[in-house]
């Protein structure tokens, strides 16, 4: 018998999260790859429409795994249902997307299981019959290809924009779909979730800038993000930044861009002083052209930028807003 | 009623009024006894170059905290000020990362335990929150805070893996801590701007999120205070029985090949200007 890879996509109220589509591109290349079968599922109060969702991909199984007390999202109750199902068939390999909730549950379950979690990954290599996974280290300046070293399962997630959601295969015709109960015991759960909210209506909606001025750490003091200013403003472009400039109050929130912000894919993407945290850099890597402008010729945002200028951000930017200036008074 | 003839009642109330956290009443003002796991981690624009075994740094360069450890410390000196109670740091690595609890211990941390060993920096998150959970094992905290993830390996999964391991609940990327009645009320972060409120009982373990507070700054008289805070040193030997081979290898650590094809603008900044400015026109059409 082949071994099994089994994707858990994630759904909320019914309504399936799209980056799990990236995860069944990533099952379905790792099962090309090792001859293994490739099998989903869907966890949550009730997961069967989804699960007819993900059954049209080519994929040999969706369980659609249903509790009441899977609904709303628990770490307890998640990991407990999952755990259930992973020991009574282990796959070899499980997989799930880096997202908020994945990370909040996983770690709990793995180690439940005596198992680990190779997190955060952007691909694997299969060498030799050995299956690899390459995550960032150092906020992305390197790169580490790490193997498992405990018995199946192995816990693996993949971070946002790894694989392509739209390559996903469809099947021939859809995959059967098994359901499974679990039995969630009193007292498993002991968070008490309340409803999931946004904080104040969000003012700018940068998903819809063609041209984005971004500043991030080395615009150094506050009072700085007035060249920005200016720069969006020649432009003719919005302002954006990367998260600790709002965390410092030097921009609002709603101006944040990366994975607790905004995900944009402007044409233009212009960031100043912004190292590429990965968490950034999940925010905006979409972009058409990315243009960086940082003194650390070892920034990782040049790593995914078109143009890169290595140098001071406060020598670049005034002679390139008057540079603007000129082009567009006709010169 | 004569206070003489009462004299230790009278030495309880003195205690009381100096050392609140002595006396642990219910409900509001609960004294809170806090740990807080922190780790030291290469300076962010640090020039990292690859050691020998090509699997890891070298590591001749400079250190910082982890930004959201320090994120994670703040937030627990702020709840001791709110409360009352307790602030221990925590962190493993060579005789270099007592620098963290340093610092922490001058920002207004009570005391610190210190993992000192360099075989610690090696060690995959089940191990190190197995290697932390033997060295607490005869301490009773209310809370254990980590910051989000490291900048260094960034897994983004001891604080969680510490949970399970002590029987825990936990919560992770935290904007907001309340005591309340029966425990606590955490604002967890979600995707793309949402928020939940979240009720959990005590003790519990809290990924801290990078933004939650604004840091402080160490004081002058702090920095004195520190040196004479306690700090304790757990060497491998003690803990050794609890951590086994790790679950995960890293097999190589390279610099990332590039998937992007990036030009490279050169010249002073005036010339830079003017060629930026000639591909904003004719090439990407934006202008």
């Amino acid at each position: 018998m082949p071994d099994t890879i089994l994707v858990i996509v994630e759904q909320r109220e019914g309504k399936l999260n799209r980056v799990s589509w990236e995860t069944v591109t990533a099952g379905q290349a790792i099962a090309a790859a090792t001859g293994w079968i490739l099998e989903a599922a869907v966890v949550g109060a009730s997961a069967a429409s989804v699960a007819a969702e993900v059954a049209a991909k080519k994929v040999a199984k969706v369980y659609a795994i249903e509790s009441p007390k899977l609904e709303p999202y628990t770490p307890d109750a998640f990991a407990a249902a999952l755990k259930q199902v992973l020991a009574a068939k282990p796959p070899k390999l499980v997989l799930m997307p880096h997202t908020y909730q994945v990370r909040d549950f996983v770690p709990k379950l793995a180690t439940a299981m005596g198992r680990t979690v190779i997190s955060d990954c952007i691909a694997f290599k299969h060498e030799n019959g050995k299956l690899v996974f390459t995550r960032q280290m150092f906020q992305g300046k390197l790169a580490a290809d790490v193997s498992f070293g405990s018995a199946a399962p192995w816990f693996v997630t993949f971070q946002n924009g790894s694989f392509r959601g739209d390559k996903a295969e469809s099947g021939d015709s859809a995959a059967p779909v098994d359901s499974v109960q679990v039995d969630i015991a009193e007292g498993v759960i002991r968070n008490k979730p309340q409803e999931v909210f946004k904080e104040a209506k969000q003012a700018v909606d940068l998903t819809q800038a063609e041209i984005i001025v971004s500043v991030g750490r080395g615009i150094k003091e506050q009072k700085n993000i007035e060249i920005a200013k200016q720069l969006a403003e020649a432009l003719g472009g919005d302002l954006a930044a990367s998260r600790p400039i709002c965390d410092s109050g030097w921009l609002p929130m709603d101006r944040q861009i990366g994975s607790s912000g905004q995900t944009v894919a402007p044409k233009l993407y212009l960031a100043l002083g912004i190292s590429g945290a990965i968490q950034h850099i999940v925010g905006m890597k979409g972009s058409r052209t990315i243009i960086a402008v940082n003194k650390d010729s070892e920034a990782p945002i040049f790593e995914i930028a078109d143009y890169a200028i290595v140098g001071n951000l406060f020598d670049i930017v005034p002679p390139l807003i008057e540079e603007l200036k000129k082009a567009k008074a006709g010169g | 009623m004569n206070k003489a003839a009462f004299p230790l009642a009278a030495a309880a109330r003195l205690y009381f009024k100096v050392f609140p956290w002595l006396f642990k009443v219910t409900g509001q003002g609960v004294s809170l006894k806090i740990l807080v796991c922190m780790k030291q981690v290469p300076q962010k624009d640090a020039p990292l170059k690859l050691n020998e075994t090509g699997a890891w740094i070298r590591e001749d360069v400079s250190y910082e905290v982890n930004e959201p450890d320090a994120y994670a410390l703040e937030e627990a000196l702020r709840q001791k000020e709110k409360h009352t109670g307790e602030v221990v740091v925590i962190t493993s690595g060579p005789a270099r990362s007592q620098q963290v609890l340093r610092e922490a211990l001058a920002k207004g941390a009570d005391r610190a335990i210190h993992l000192e060993d360099n075989a610690f920096v090696g060690l995959d998150a089940f191990n190190t929150a197995k290697a932390f959970a033997a060295a607490i094992k005869d301490e009773k905290f209310d809370l254990i805070f980590t910051g989000l993830q490291s900048d260094d390996y960034g897994y983004a999964q001891t604080g969680v893996i510490l949970a399970e391991l002590l029987g825990w609940p936990h919560a992770t990327i935290i904007m907001h801590i309340e005591k309340t009645e029966g425990g606590i009320r955490v604002k967890r972060e979600l995707e793309a701007g949402f928020f939940q409120f979240v009720d959990m009982p005590l003790p519990a373990v809290l990924t801290i999120q990078s933004g939650i507070n604004k840091l402080r700054y160490a004081t002058l008289i702090g920095i004195k205070q520190a040196k004479n805070k306690p700090l304790r040193k757990v060497a491998l030997a003690e803990v050794q029985s609890a951590i086994g081979e790790n679950l995960q290898k890293i097999e190589r650590l390279y610099i990332p090949q590039k998937t992007k094809k990036t030009e490279h603008i050169e010249g002073s900044p005036a010339e830079i200007a003017k060629k930026l400015v000639d591909k904003l026109r004719n090439e990407l059409r934006v202008l």
